[in-house]
């Protein structure tokens, strides 16, 4: 499984990053979107793979070795949130510079 | 302990004062002269109560904590020669408090100069009283930096904006160069305490690197002081106005370099390299500034070169290492200061009577301004050293030490030559400065009839004058004791026997005076005609000129130097500079990993072909998603959310909920909010020509590829190796341990969340509410590309569609089509807000949490708006997202702020259970009402983004260029509704 998912974590980051190197304002979103989900996983798989073990505690059982790596998945979690509004920021930005310019390349003229 | 603290409010009080003095209005003269009056009456007031404190070589220390890790402190120290300081900065700054209230036109901004003037002042006491040498620093630096806006105030004359850069360029990068010195002496002693450093002065003369800090620390002293080859910042200065140069290139900032000498004097002299460098650079800056000051028709250039040369005097003094040269330095610090200030002064008086400062357009002016011309008499004939005043004294003391034997005959002869050549040219620019501008014919080319200044204006310069004449004629009682004690601070135990009579006997020194005066008087004859001629430039002395040197120096480093960089590395394209971040983050990512990477070690979990099979799917909506985002926006969209749904998948997979919860709503939001976007983005056609793609085009895209894989292959690479190794001990264990005893909840990411790392939570939600925020701003000027104003393609078929059937209204068909989904949406409102409440509530316990209910809420709200449309909903719905975020910062903050109440640190959480009726047990904590603003927050900010972006469609679009611009109003909305 760890074959899959890191295999899994380097094509997202391979589009993502061929995307973003391209001249489309579009491109550049979706491509920093991918990076995005690639990084996310790369970040969570840090605390290793766990099947069954939420770190959502028994109360009589808290040894550590019963549960998920709980402090990747906090940093996830502000980080799709956090994600989500980058996203939004620079589709307005994209679509601004789409109506000021006249053109959607990146440099703003082609 | 009392005693000591008043040593910071001496330091502080000028600046507070600063602060209020800029507050006044613009032409409050006399105010701001009764603010600045009465506080530098004031401090001189403090400094002198603090004689008897430090007049038998006592030091008052006061010392706050600052880094106490690094083992910085702030230290006031107040001794003898920083005390004498105190008083030259308080005195002379009072006198020239009251002198610029008459300077000062009335149309000039007074409150910034009194301001800067003040600002000044603070600086200059903090580095006479700094006890750190890093302290110290500080103070210098911010000197240059407060003298460069002083010498600028007048910023709309181009003479004062480059005198300003200049002397800020060289004294600022001096001052950087003291600061290294100083952090090298810091080094070697080990301390940056001043008095530790100050009892190391074997220690610091013998270590390897002294060379170093006294070379450096000469850098910073010779800038400030103005000491060959440094010198020719000073004359650029003079355009500062006059008050300023009486202060600053006077009496105090110029005066830091030697003061710096002093201070260390005690452990950097002594050596040869000291006694080479310092003796000869001072000896040249007299000679040289003393020669050139003759030729200057400016009033205040001659005397910025008269000081220049002065300095340079103190200087040789410093440099000769003998106890009775520094007596005689810093009696010269004290004497320079009286009359220069003075002098400059005069000019100042004279500059404003008359209107000129060119000593050939002025003469004669005995008869007009009898009372300014004695003064101005008097203080020349001290900065010329004539006996019964003060300058002859430690000019006295200069040329007994320079007639002292040395072994080295060239020592020996050229201090004594040269320090005679020296006093010959200050007699004769003495006497051109009096001769030239007060006696001879009355002037000629004048615009006004001068005449006598206000009496209050003349006095400072009457009372330096007076202290002039006292100090020459009975020095024993008028400095003797403040000089004694300034003298013991620097030399301790070994502070010499000397003598400051007048009459020391018929000796060489006094034979060298009178050859001084006599000489200077023949000097000025030769020169007589030359000088009144209208060359304009110094003899021998005008090919060597520093400012041109420093102008190459500045346009080679900052414009030539600067363009090649900015050729050879700069580019407007951001795709190059990704692709050079990209290739530098794969090189510095491989670097690490080469040689290491051993056998790569077998999977840990057993492999499960669903999970691959997820994957297969994922890697390809990925793949797709890059092939389709140029021509198929849309398709690219839906792919972005495949992969998505696949990473979700994979967070359930592996024992994350929440990560899933989020990673799901998240991409409802993201989906919504593209395909609002994707409307306002005109649509992409292949064309013949794109598909014919040029070589150059093919050989880019497939460089980007092979950039990209080799980033994706990094990444895959080091995953996989951590996910294979053992997990190390980090800090999840505490979490794990900690998140019920001490956060009272089981969901141990949530409560990680909003309790222990919630400092961190509330920094995100505000990034979060700032970025809405943003976004609502840009959409509010938003101007959409012209292609995309009209109704899209869609909507007008079905218009069309609409129109043509007699039976049918425009908009039936849209919403014939969405019935049933809007139907379901409608009834769904509420069933969401239940689960959004639910997934709040029991975040603590269970996957859940505010990120999740907030944006689980705001997508009921947005699918409202999907189903009815933006305006069915808003008759209904009044919806005040920045409320929403606005309420939620302002929960969080307090329930961290609450903590306080209770003395507990910021964000600390208290909680028990409560039990409910009908609902049950459920957990009370502090934290909920944390996460309940966290709630609030998202919901504010995802709905006003969305918001934001849906109700571009309903405003009347308005074409990019050309068109006036014009507040979107109802009316205007609904009257374009209309015609279309």
């Amino acid at each position: 499984m760890e074959l899959v998912l890191s295999l899994a974590i380097g094509v997202l980051t391979a589009s993502g990053v061929y995307l973003v190197l391209r001249p489309r304002t579009f491109q550049v979103i979706i491509g920093l979107s991918l990076i995005s989900y690639g990084v996310n996983l790369f970040i969570f798989s840090m605390g290793r793979l766990r099947v069954g073990a939420a770190p959502i505690l028994d109360r009589t059982d808290t040894d550590p070795a019963s549960y998920a790596d709980p402090v990747p998945q906090a940093l996830v979690l502000t980080a799709i949130v956090i994600g989500f509004a980058m996203t939004a920021l620079f589709l307005v930005v994209l679509l601004a510079a789409r109506g000021f310019t006249g053109t959607d390349h990146v440099d703003g003229r082609d | 302990m009392l005693s000591s603290l008043i040593l910071i409010i001496i330091v502080a009080a000028p600046f507070v004062t600063a602060l209020v003095a800029a507050s006044f209005p613009a032409n409050a003269r006399n105010a701001e002269a009764w603010l600045s009056g009465f506080l530098t009456l004031g401090l001189l007031a403090l400094t002198i109560a603090f004689y008897p404190q430090i007049a038998n070589g006592g030091v008052v220390r006061h010392q706050v904590e600052w880094l106490p890790s690094l083992g910085l402190n702030l230290v006031f120290r107040l001794d003898g020669f920083a005390w004498l300081f105190c008083i030259l900065i308080t005195g002379i700054g009072f006198l020239v408090v009251l002198y610029t209230r008459y300077y000062m036109s009335p149309k000039d901004p007074v409150p910034r100069f009194f301001a800067f003037l003040l600002a000044f002042m603070g600086a200059m006491l903090g580095l006479v009283t700094a006890g750190n040498v890093i302290q110290l620093a500080i103070f210098w630096e911010l000197t240059s930096v407060i003298s460069f806006l002083l010498i600028g105030y007048w910023y709309h004359r181009g003479d004062a904006r480059d005198g300003a850069r200049m002397a800020l360029i060289v004294t600022a990068s001096g001052g950087l160069a003291l600061f290294v010195g100083l952090l090298v002496i810091g080094y070697i002693v080990g301390s940056y305490d001043l008095d530790v450093i100050l009892a190391s002065g074997d220690l610091i003369r013998n270590h390897d690197l002294y060379n170093v800090a006294l070379i450096l620390m000469l850098c910073g002293a010779m800038t400030k002081s103005a000491q060959f080859p440094f010198q020719f910042w000073l004359p650029h200065a003079m355009a500062a106005p006059t008050p300023v140069s009486a202060y600053l290139h006077s009496a105090t900032m110029v005066k830091a370099g030697v003061f710096l000498l002093v201070r260390f004097w005690p452990v950097m002299s002594g050596t040869d390299a000291w006694f080479w460098i310092v003796t000869f650079a001072g000896l040249l800056t007299l000679m040289i500034g003393a020669y050139a000051a003759l030729f200057q028709r400016d009033l205040k250039g001659l005397l910025a070169y008269s000081t220049i040369s002065h300095l340079g005097l103190i200087t040789t003094l410093l440099g000769m290492s003998t106890p009775l040269a520094l007596v005689a330095a810093i009696f010269h610090i004290a004497n320079h200061a009286t009359f220069k200030a003075s002098l400059f002064m005069a000019a100042g008086i004279i500059d404003h009577e008359t209107g000129t400062r060119d000593i050939r357009r002025l003469s004669g002016l005995y008869r007009f301004m009898p009372f300014t011309a004695t003064l101005a008499l008097i203080a020349s004939a001290a900065m010329a050293g004539v006996p019964l005043l003060n300058g002859f004294l430690s000019k006295e003391m200069f040329f007994t030490e320079t007639a002292e034997f040395d072994p080295n005959m060239f020592v020996n002869l050229a201090l004594p030559i040269g320090a005679t050549i020296a006093g010959m040219f200050s007699v004769a620019y003495s006497l051109r400065f009096v001769h030239g501008v007060f006696f001879g014919p009355p002037p000629e080319k004048l615009d006004r009839v001068p005449h006598e200044p206000p009496a209050l204006m003349r006095r400072p310069i009457e009372l330096l004058v007076l202290i002039c004449l006292a100090v020459g004629i009975i020095p024993g009682i008028t400095i003797g004791p403040y000089l004694a004690a300034a003298v013991v601070s620097i030399l301790g135990d070994e502070a010499p026997y000397y003598s400051l009579s007048v009459w020391h006997g018929f000796n060489l020194p006094l034979i060298m005076s009178i050859v001084a005066l006599v000489g200077g008087g023949l000097l000025y004859m030769a020169f007589y005609r030359y000088l009144n001629s209208n060359r304009d430039s110094t003899p021998l002395l005008h090919r060597f000129r520093g400012q041109r040197i420093f102008e190459k120096v500045l346009v080679t480093v900052t414009w030539r130097w600067a363009r090649t960089l900015i050729g050879v590395f700069g580019t407007r394209r951001l795709q190059p500079q990704l692709l050079i971040i990209f290739a530098l983050a794969i090189v510095t990512g491989a670097l690490p990993l080469w040689n290491r990477i051993g056998t790569l070690a077998v999977p840990i979990t057993a492999f499960d072909p669903v999970f691959a099979m997820t994957w297969l799917v994922g890697g390809a909506c990925a793949l797709a998603a890059a092939y389709q985002a140029k021509f198929h926006r849309f398709a690219a969209m839906i792919l972005l959310g495949g992969a998505g749904l696949v990473t979700c998948m994979t967070f359930v997979w592996f024992s994350a909920p929440d990560l899933a919860l989020t990673q799901l709503v998240v991409e409802i939001a993201t989906t919504v909010l593209i395909l609002l976007g994707l409307r306002w983005l005109p649509q992409r056609q292949p064309t013949p020509t794109m598909d014919a793609a040029g070589v150059r085009d093919r050989v880019r895209r497939y460089r980007d590829m092979i950039v990209a894989a080799a980033a994706g292959l990094g990444l895959a690479l080091v995953s996989y190796l951590v996910m294979t190794r053992p997990a190390v001990d980090g800090i999840s264990n505490f979490f794990v341990e900690h998140a019920y005893s001490q956060g009272g909840g089981t969901n141990v990411v949530n409560v990680m969340l909003v309790d222990f790392r919630a400092f961190d939570t509330f920094g995100e939600i505000a990034v979060l509410g700032v970025v809405a925020l943003t976004v609502f701003s840009l959409l509010r000027r938003f101007r959409p590309a012209s292609e995309s104003i009209g109704k899209p393609q869609q909507q007008l078929v079905q218009n069309a569609f609409d129109k043509d059937r007699p039976e049918r209204n425009p908009g039936d068909t849209i919403a014939a089509y969405l019935l049933v989904p809007s139907q379901i949406m409608q009834w769904l409102f509420p069933v969401i807000i239940v689960v959004a409440i639910y997934l709040f509530m029991r975040g603590h316990d269970l996957p859940g949490g505010g990120f999740v209910g907030g944006l689980t809420l705001s997508i009921a709200f947005i699918l409202q708006y999907m189903a009815g449309g933006t305006r069915w909903v808003e008759d209904r719905l009044r919806i005040l997202p920045v409320i929403w975020i606005g309420s939620g910062l302002a929960i969080a903050l307090l329930t961290g702020a609450g903590s306080w109440l209770f003395g507990y640190p910021f964000l600390t959480t208290h909680f028990q259970y409560a039990d409910i009726p009908l609902i049950g047990r459920i957990p009370l904590a502090t934290a909920l009402l944390f996460d309940l603003g966290v709630f609030l927050l998202v919901v504010g900010s995802t709905v006003l983004i969305l918001i934001a972006l849906a109700h571009q469609s309903i405003r009347s679009p308005r074409a990019s260029r050309g068109v006036r611009r014009k507040p979107a109003t109802a009316a205007s909305v609904t009257s374009t509704e209309k015609a279309s």
